[in-house]
């Protein structure tokens, strides 16, 4: 549930600005989340979600605008940076490290790991092999939470569609992140995964994680969000509960694609 | 067999595995980071040069000459070539893929040309003699000597080996790998490309600096002409050979190209006459052209190729055999 706004928010965005060659794909928005907010993002195809997520996350630089996490400015700082602050994100086609496993996909997002350092590597070894054997016990926890333990060994290539954003969920879940920006973890999953996919961001919030969730799907954004905000054309259209949202003649104009 | 040519295997070996350390330091760069490093002759000699410049006695009108032990010879030359390295790596890594290449190619033909004109530090065109040799005491005895070295060379290519073996197998290793395979995902989970990319063609500049002090040491006397484009080809073609990203390939590539390459040079003076060698010597160029097209064709991947490294700790639990 949307806590009261007495607290400065968690992630707090605005005005952020970005144009490709004179498109306008983001054109002066902003978002607030509060601590433990779960917050739905939709909008129609080309929007702009997609490209705001690549701003706040640091995949892209913004023309104009903030970012601000936790009172922490990340505007300038660079998506690794950002990762490290606590500000994970999901790719809407997801990015397996397809020759890695996908064990070693999540061991390989965990973070301050003493063996990433290189000489570390020729001194350290009973420290390092004990982290080692502490991120396998969590990355394991973390896979049979999303039911892909039985997939551990196989290279992560040979995933399905379904599977493949659960694994992008279960590596960003391995960072302990404080916010999470998922785009459109359930778009072409089969519908057996998408109530898994469905009760697990649900679970995940409910222990605390503040999530931005863009997705098309407006039933799942029913189940899971008390806010949704509307983007059209870069903008924000309007914002405000699931049920309200779904009523708003702008909104579905939007879809329509004859938005103002 | 007769003393003479156990010592001839010998002195070969040994060069092929100095060659073979070379390639090691590529195998990091390419093989397991992708860096496409054209200038590998600036590294060996800016290693074989700082060596030889540490460990030779004075010599009257050449700076350094500090007459130091051998075994700092080849620290100071790994940590000369890895801070070349560093500094290439930071300027030119941070830019498209592309100017790392033209800037290695560059900085090769800078070193080689400073080696050739700074006579005061270099020794110019007739480079620098006398540098101290591992068990020069041996020198007496062919056969001694020879196997001495050889047992050095391979034990610095044995420990060489292991630590990289344990650095793919690292989770150092293993951010190397996500970052080849997808460098913004990795990014989006924390990892930070240009960081460890500059660290990875750091490595690898060390051990190519190494390798330039080992064969200085080996051989005795360096000069710039050692150190032409030339042995960039060599290498990448032992790399290609033995199978990039496999650094037991690597070893392999490095002793079978130089076979090649010393086989070809004794054919080739057996078969000349005199007049017409240094012609023929190209020749030795097109065969190992030959060879590489062979293998590129046969096996394109090498003849050792790149198998899937697992981190240490990640050997995953048995699954059941029987499922779905
Ligand atoms: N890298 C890019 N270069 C050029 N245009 C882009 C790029 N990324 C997105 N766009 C354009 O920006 C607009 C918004 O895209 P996107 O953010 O992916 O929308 P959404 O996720 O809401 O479907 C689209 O018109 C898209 O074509
Ligand atoms: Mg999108």
């Amino acid at each position: 549930m949307t806590k009261p706004a007495t607290h400065a928010p968690l992630l707090d965005v605005r005005n952020l600005a970005k144009s490709f060659a004179g498109l306008n794909a983001v054109d002066g928005m902003s978002i607030a989340l509060a601590r433990g907010e779960l917050t739905g993002l939709i909008g129609p195809n080309g929007a702009g979600k997609t490209t705001l997520f690549n701003l706040i996350a640091g995949s892209l630089k913004p023309d104009a605008g903030s970012i601000r996490l936790g009172g922490t400015d990340l505007t300038a700082i660079g998506p690794e940076r950002r990762l490290r602050a606590g500000l994970g994100r999901t790719f809407q086609i997801p990015r397996p490290f397809g020759e890695m496993t996908v064990l070693e996909n999540v061991l390989t997002a965990v973070q301050n790991q003493t063996g990433e350092r290189m000489f570390a590597n020729l001194y350290a070894f009973s420290r390092i092999a004990a982290e080692e054997r502490r991120s396998v016990e969590k990355a394991r926890a973390i896979l049979d939470f999303l039911s892909l333990s039985r997939l551990e060994n196989e290279p992560a290539r040979v995933l399905s569609g379904g599977q493949r954003k659960l694994l992008e969920l279960a590596r960003v879940m391995i960072t302990d992140p404080q916010v999470i920006l998922l785009d459109e973890p359930a778009a072409g999953v089969n519908p057996a995964l998408l109530d898994l996919i469905i009760d697990r961001i649900a679970e995940i919030n409910r222990r605390g994680m503040t999530i931005l969730l863009i997705e098309h799907n407006m039933e799942m954004i029913q189940r899971l969000c008390a806010r949704v905000v509307v983007m059209a054309q870069g903008k924000l259209l309007a914002e405000g509960a699931p049920a309200d949202i779904a009523r708003d003649a702008g909104v579905v104009g939007a879809y329509l694609g004859d938005a103002a | 067999m007769s003393p003479e040519f156990l010592a001839y295997g010998a002195f070969f070996l040994t060069m092929a595995l100095t060659y073979a350390i070379i390639c090691l330091g590529l195998n990091v760069q390419w093989g397991q980071t992708g860096l496409f490093n054209v200038g590998i002759a600036a590294f060996v000699a800016i290693g074989a040069y700082a060596s030889a410049i540490l460990t030779t006695p004075d010599a009257a009108g050449r700076i350094g000459g500090f007459g130091l032990p051998i075994a700092v010879g080849w620290v100071g030359g790994a940590a000369l070539s890895a801070l070349l390295a560093f500094l290439v790596g930071w300027l030119t890594i941070r830019l498209r893929a592309d100017y790392l290449a033209i800037t290695t190619f560059g900085v090769s033909v800078s070193v080689q040309l400073v080696a050739l004109n700074l006579v005061g530090l270099t020794g110019g065109p007739f480079g620098i003699t006398f540098i101290p040799r591992p068990f020069g005491d041996l020198a007496g005895n062919a056969l001694a000597f020879g196997l001495a070295n050889l047992a050095l060379v391979a034990a610095v290519v044995l420990v060489t080996y292991l630590i990289l073996e344990r650095l793919v197998r690292s989770p150092w290793g293993r951010v190397l790998r996500a970052i080849r395979e997808d460098e913004i995902a990795a990014q989006a989970l924390g990892k930070s490309p240009k960081w460890l990319r500059i660290q990875a063609f750091t490595l690898g500049g060390a051990i190519m600096g190494l390798a330039g002090a080992i064969q200085a040491h080996f051989i005795g006397f360096i000069a710039p002409e050692n150190y032409l484009p030339m042995i960039t080809f060599q290498v990448w073609a032992m790399l290609i050979v033995g199978g990039s990203g496999n650094n037991r390939g690597a070893i392999l590539g490095a002793i079978l190209v130089w076979a090649l390459w010393a086989l070809s040079g004794q054919l080739i003076e057996a078969t000349f006459p005199a007049g017409s060698q240094a012609r023929a010597a190209s020749l030795r160029l097109v065969l190992i052209g030959v060879a590489l097209c062979a293998i590129l064709l046969v096996r394109p991947q090498g003849i050792l190729r790149e198998v899937r490294t697992l981190s240490r700790h990640a050997l995953g639990r048995k699954q059941p055999e029987v499922s779905s």
